[in-house]
């Protein structure tokens, strides 16, 4: 019997990819087509300091933020174009004044939208006033499942509870909700409890993301790393809850690629199906490419169109596909599948981001990461460095929960 | 709250894609898709034809009906083959069952 749904895996971390049944065209490697989903980073304004933030360490300030018609211009494009999806991030989306707006203006263009938000600024008629301007979905991010753990790693007092709030408001409005909740060394052991929460405040999805180790959480792996130990058990519960709440929690599991023995497909392959868009206005591969030196990435306030930068920039097409690959990744079986890995860490650990991702067995540096990761997660450094405009601040013993 | 969210499909049920699922006719790919969170799926021709005629008004027993009446068909083979479609469709969380809005 044939399927009566292909799924078109869209999002940047779905492991499945049956992006084919819509780009219908050359190789895995060579498809490139417009993205079905696209990631607008609104703000780099947030009032949490997770250490782990997939904010670039060198953020956008408020002053360098496309203003509310810039944004409207670059949603126009982007329906005109052929994406499908929206997703407002951050940052903190809610921390622009225009968000309402914003989303209206999706829904106005045909645009799927999708609210990624830590939740802490939003009221009860905010919430609604976006469901009303055609809101499709709302992500909330979790830092444990009570306050003590919760709060200090937000390095934010009260945020859990405010969290739990708008959670409820959400599904109270309607609205499908998804709990995103990253986890490390030192929440790990509230999974259990996390999937309950989950199922508690209604949720329909459940995405537990092992923290990816760039930016603010490189500066933070030595207190965020998990055991391999962890891991294992994270594995267990999640295969065993995915079983149990089938058809009451859906639960995408992003594992950590240190103790993996092949690479993630980051972004589904360098520009192959997504790009984000930075505060500024940036046109990037990933929410991370920023922290590669050396590339010059292209803005929606150049004179260029977003589909011209898609197609045609040199950062986009500097790691496209597999014609850039050294080896061992060239004449690897799986170069298709994997694309070689994440650009951003295989220049965060080697320098050089056109080199073979560390995650991977097959790079030579696998062996000392794996070992590094091992020793640092045996270690006793629990102390955090915030995320923050000023480079990071570290955790002082009066910080709990900030 | 939004109630149960796994539906039985029966003749009398009248299915209705849910606040988060968006079917819609992609010009520029020139396919219908359904657009979810963190998801966009191609229905194919068929399971478009009957997701189009899921409006919360019409039950079951009459997407049947016309489905039966358009293609000529024998009407117990139809229902059978588009209950199992919106089963599987409402299983997957893409139909809900038309209710009262709440506030």
């Amino acid at each position: 019997m044939s399927p009566t749904l292909t799924d078109a895996g869209v999002a940047a971390r779905d492991p499945k990819d049956g992006l084919a049944a819509l780009e219908k065209r050359g190789s895995t490697a060579e498809t490139f087509g417009i993205p079905l989903a696209v990631l607008a980073e609104l703000t780099h304004r947030c009032p949490l300091q997770c250490p782990y933030c997939s904010n670039p360490v060198e953020l956008d300030r408020g002053g360098s933020e496309l203003t509310t018609e810039e944004w409207k211009k670059v949603l126009s494009e982007l329906a005109e174009i052929g994406v499908l999806q929206i997703h407002f991030s951050g940052g903190e989306p809610t921390a622009r004044k225009d968000l309402v707006e914003l989303v209206q203006h999706a829904s106005d263009v045909g645009l799927y939208s999708n609210l990624i938000t830590s939740a802490v600024l939003l009221t009860r008629e905010k919430l609604s006033a976006l469901a009303d301007a055609g809101l499709c979905h709302v992500q909330i991010s979790f830092q444990g499942n009570e306050p003590v753990v919760a709060d200090r790693v937000a390095g934010l007092k009260h945020a859990h509870q405010k969290k739990l709030e708008v959670a409820k408001w959400t599904r109270e409005l309607d609205m499908p909700l998804t709990v995103n909740a990253v986890m490390h060394r030192q929440n790990l052991f509230q999974l259990t409890d996390i999937i309950q929460m989950a199922v508690d405040l209604d949720a329909d999805r459940l995405e537990v993301a092992n923290v990816q180790y760039y930016g603010w959480a490189l500066k933070n792996r030595a207190a965020l790393m998990p055991t391999l130990a962890q891991i294992e058990e994270t594995s267990r519960i999640v295969e065993e809850a995915e079983v149990r709440l089938k058809g009451i929690l859906a639960i995408d599991y992003v594992v950590p690629d240190y103790y993996a023995l092949r690479p993630k497909k980051c972004m589904g392959g360098w520009g192959r199906q997504f790009f984000n868009i930075s505060p500024a206005g940036k046109v990037l591969p990933c929410h991370a490419a920023e922290s590669i030196t050396g590339l010059e990435f292209e803005s929606v306030r150049s004179n260029h169109s977003i589909a011209w930068i898609w197609q045609n920039s040199e950062a986009f097409n500097r790691y496209r596909g597999t014609g850039w690959m050294p080896e061992p990744c060239q004449s690897c079986e799986f170069k298709e599948i994997d694309f070689g890995g994440c650009r951003c860490q295989a220049f965060a650990l080697t320098g050089d981001a056109g080199n073979t991702d560390p995650a991977c067995t097959l790079s030579p540096l696998h062996e000392k990461i794996f070992k590094l990761a091992e020793s640092e997660a045996a270690g006793d450094n629990n102390r955090f460095i915030y995320r923050n405009f000023a480079g990071g601040t570290p955790e002082t013993g009066g910080d709990h929960g900030a | 709250m939004a109630g149960s969210r796994n539906i039985s499909v029966s003749e009398a049920s009248r299915p209705v894609l849910p606040r988060h699922a968006r079917l819609k006719f992609d010009e520029t790919r020139q396919v219908w898709v359904i657009l979810a969170p963190e998801r966009v799926l191609a229905p194919d021709e068929i399971a478009v034809e009957v997701l189009q005629l899921c409006d919360g008004v019409r039950s079951v027993a009459g997407i049947i009906d016309q489905l039966a009446e358009k293609y000529a068909a024998d009407r117990g083979a139809i229902a059978t083959d588009v209950i199992a479609m919106l089963q599987d469709l409402a299983d997957k969380g893409f139909l809900t069952e038309a209710r009262e809005k709440t506030s």
